[in-house]
């Protein structure tokens, strides 16, 4: 066995658990694991603009890959940094390992330069955190670290090093398996379950699938599609779960909830049965609690117990990963014989009444004369990459646009901020998809608040060469919060105006990157043209109708049927 | 039309629960615990912990309060943090629950013998004495301290610290 000190053990860790890309930022209390790295010279590391954006690269770099991301931070004020993208790491239950550095532990409690009790401060976003304080602990905690981020429903893991830490030698004996007697996640759902779940769904003459992120952490997509398929039942997603379910497969509905479709949310609430996999009826879905979906019977797959029954009462509880939960679902159905066009005679009432929804309000937006309209832009961005791209966003008008004319077909080609709404997640997320995958292309959507807040990582992308792709939707509002106080404040903007923006073309070339600006409607074309052919970072920038809303919107607190519609 | 957030407090009534809980004992895991409560809104009403006989395990024993549906939540969370290694609700079958209080009361002159009196009803020890004062350890249910400390209120306590309550199920039940 090898004796190694504490910054070498963390590099060794890093090989070993498979990690080729690390995002961080160096200072005082962590420049030890840095020279460890530098002086091994096997890991990638990609020097941010800021602790956030390591964060958030590490989250997209997970979302793209399933992997575990990693980011590094130093203590204090870079420590402090990294907790908005831990948070939303935590909310979407993303793979996440944040080495931060910290002062000395003959310090810790002396308020010491740069210290701060982060991991005090993380308890609540992180799925477990670490203070290292005794470095024969650390190859162990090193491999917990990474097994509970990646298993179950993953989550970020914190560990804290202190510099002395850092610098001391230990036996390095790491495990290659570990089993902890207080933390072992049911993945194998429990069979009878899935027998009272099936015994449900052959009842029910109004059935739906409602899938979440959890499909796609479980990378369960393609037994969702034959589940759906040999039941022939419509399946609705939340922002999460999108291209979990393919957009465009005659089934999907498209997203549900308070942007969702009318269809989708008319079904949900006229259903008899929800097959809620992986999703957990957040707010945001489920509208006024007590008039949703009255009717339903509910069977809810999840890894979380915590997630069932949490807001609403459940039928047939199945914990365990979806993946393995819907294959036993789908070998009862098909031990039961029937063949789908069985199914799809018992349920073609229900289609003909959502198709008549769907005919009714289909999801849609207004034209005019020499104004740009997002959605348009959006449509046209699905058209020329075949819905082909990574896309992240940020968070406010410009997700929710995306989520609903962006179609999305395959599983993680989606990476934006559910849980935590967080604005300037979607450029460093971006950078992190990137890095995973060179040759994709990847885009964010953006709007002209939200890229602002991560703005800095331009520099980080053009130093690492990615080319990826930033579309500003530019309405110099901030559009979500203006679109609510246009509809519930009696249009009394309150702060939501910028009356100055940078010139994003020429921010772009400052950068040394290219930008693109298109101000009327016949341009948009061109420009996406332009902008997706380069091969360096690309800004796209569309000045949009300034006042245009996201709709249907059902307002926060009202029953998902009394949408607003365009 | 107020805010844009409609938060229904919903109407429960509240029972008591009494939680068993075998957690690792490391270093922030009863923070973790605690932070649990608040950041989730739950009820506290008191809370013990001691190492088990495995030093590297802690009892801890909770009492809190609310409809089976909060209860039901608050069992799951404590399990999903990773440091819980068993949750048991005691209160859902046959427990003993026990809470040592000491009262330090006034005892001058007249009163001296009634509260030596009471002592022996209620079969507390007297742990110190002096002068102007008896300090009085009762142990027992939560219900027995409370009728203690109803009657010695009117002699004068002049303080009271108290454990809070810990539980151990009946018979064979074990963690």
């Amino acid at each position: 066995m090898t004796k190694l000190p504490g910054k070498q053990m963390v590099v060794e860790a890093l090989k070993r658990e498979g990690v080729d890309v690390v995002f961080g930022f160096p200072g005082g209390a962590i420049i030890d694991v840095y020279d460890a790295m530098e002086k091994d010279g096997n890991i990638k590391h990609v020097l941010v603009r800021h602790e956030q954006g390591a964060a958030h690269a590490a989250d997209g770099y997970a979302r793209a890959t399933g992997k575990v991301g990693v980011c590094i931070a130093t203590s204090g004020p870079g420590a402090t940094n990294t907790v908005t993208g831990i948070a939303t790491a935590y909310m979407d239950s993303i793979p996440m390992v944040v080495f931060t550095g910290q002062v000395p532990t003959s310090l810790i409690g002396n308020d010491a330069f740069q210290e701060v009790d982060i991991v005090g401060i993380t308890r609540p976003c992180t799925k477990h955190n670490y203070l290292v304080k005794d470095v024969h602990k650390l190859p162990t905690i090193l491999k917990e670290a990474f097994y509970i981020a990646g298993s179950g429903r993953p989550g970020p893991v914190l560990i804290d090093l202190p510099k002395d830490i850092q610098n001391q030698v230990a036996e390095f004996d790491y495990p290659d398996k570990i089993k902890l007697r207080s933390y072992n996640p049911v993945v194998e759902p429990h069979t009878r379950q899935i027998e009272r779940a099936f015994k449900l769904i052959e009842k029910s003459k109004q059935p739906i699938i409602y899938a979440g992120g959890g499909v796609i952490i479980a990378n369960a997509h393609k037994e969702l599609r034959k589940l759906a398929e040999a039941i022939y039942a419509p399946v609705t997603m939340t922002l999460m779960g999108l291209g979990g379910f393919p957009g465009t497969h005659e089934q999907s509905l498209g997203m549900l909830g308070m942007h969702g479709t009318y269809c989708a949310n008319m079904a949900m609430a006229n259903t008899d049965l929800i097959i809620a996999v992986g999703a957990r009826f957040d707010d945001r879905v489920t509208g006024k609690i007590e008039a949703f979906a009255p009717n339903a019977s509910i069977i809810h797959i999840d890894i979380d117990p915590t997630s069932i029954q949490k807001n609403v009462k459940v039928d047939v509880p199945i914990v365990g990963d979806c993946r393995r939960a819907l294959k036993k679902l789908v070998k009862v159905i098909e031990e039961d014989g029937r063949p789908p066009e069985v199914w799809k005679e018992k349920y073609q009432p229900w289609w003909d009444q959502i198709r008549a929804w769907n005919k009714r309000h289909p999801l849609t937006y207004k034209t005019e004369p020499g104004v740009i309209k997002p959605q348009y832009v959006i449509e046209k961005l699905y058209e020329l990459t075949k819905g082909k791209a990574i896309v992240t966003t940020e968070v406010g008008q410009n997700q929710m646009w995306t989520a609903q004319f962006y179609k999305f077909d395959e599983p993680r080609t989606l990476l934006t901020s559910g849980g935590l709404g967080t604005m300037g997640y979607g450029f460093p997320a971006a950078i992190g998809a990137q890095m995973a995958f060179p040759d994709k292309l990847v885009i964010d959507v953006a709007g002209d608040g939200s890229i602002q807040m991560n703005i800095q990582e331009m520099a980080t992308a053009m130093e690492q060469k990615l080319p990826v792709k930033i579309i500003i939707l530019n309405n110099q509002f901030l559009g979500m919060v203006r679109q609510w106080q246009e509809l519930f404040y009696d249009r009394r903007y309150a702060a939501t105006e910028f009356s100055v923006t940078p010139d994003f073309v020429k921010l772009a070339e400052a950068y040394g990157a290219k930008g693109f600006r298109a101000t009327k409607p016949e341009e948009v074309e061109d420009t996406l043209k332009k902008g997706l052919e380069t091969d360096c970072l690309t800004i796209m920038e569309f000045a949009i109708a300034r006042e245009e809303g996201v709709f249907p919107m059902v307002p926060a607190g009202k029953a998902t049927t009394e949408m607003l519609l365009v | 039309m107020a805010g844009p957030y409609f938060i229904k407090i919903q109407e429960f009534l509240p029972m008591k629960h009494t939680l068993s809980v075998l957690v690792e004992n490391e270093p922030g895991a009863l923070s973790r615990i605690t932070g649990l409560f608040s950041g989730r809104g739950f009820n506290i009403e008191s809370l013990c912990v001691a190492p088990t006989l495995d030093h590297t395990m802690s009892h801890l024993t909770l009492v809190t309060s609310g409809d089976e549906y909060i209860i039901e939540q608050i069992i799951k969370q404590l399990n999903r943090l990773v440091d819980v290694y068993k949750v048991v609700d005691v209160s859902e079958g046959e427990f003993v629950e026990r809470e040592m209080a000491l009262i330090k009361v006034k005892a001058e002159d007249e009163t001296r013998a009634e509260v030596l009196r009471m002592c022996d009803i209620f079969r507390c020890k007297v742990v110190d004495v002096s002068p102007k004062t008896y300090t009085i350890e009762v142990t027992g249910p939560e219900s027995k301290l409370k009728a203690v400390m109803e009657l010695l209120k009117p002699i004068g306590i002049k303080e009271i610290t108290r454990t809070g309550t810990i539980a151990i199920q009946r018979e064979k039940k074990t963690l």
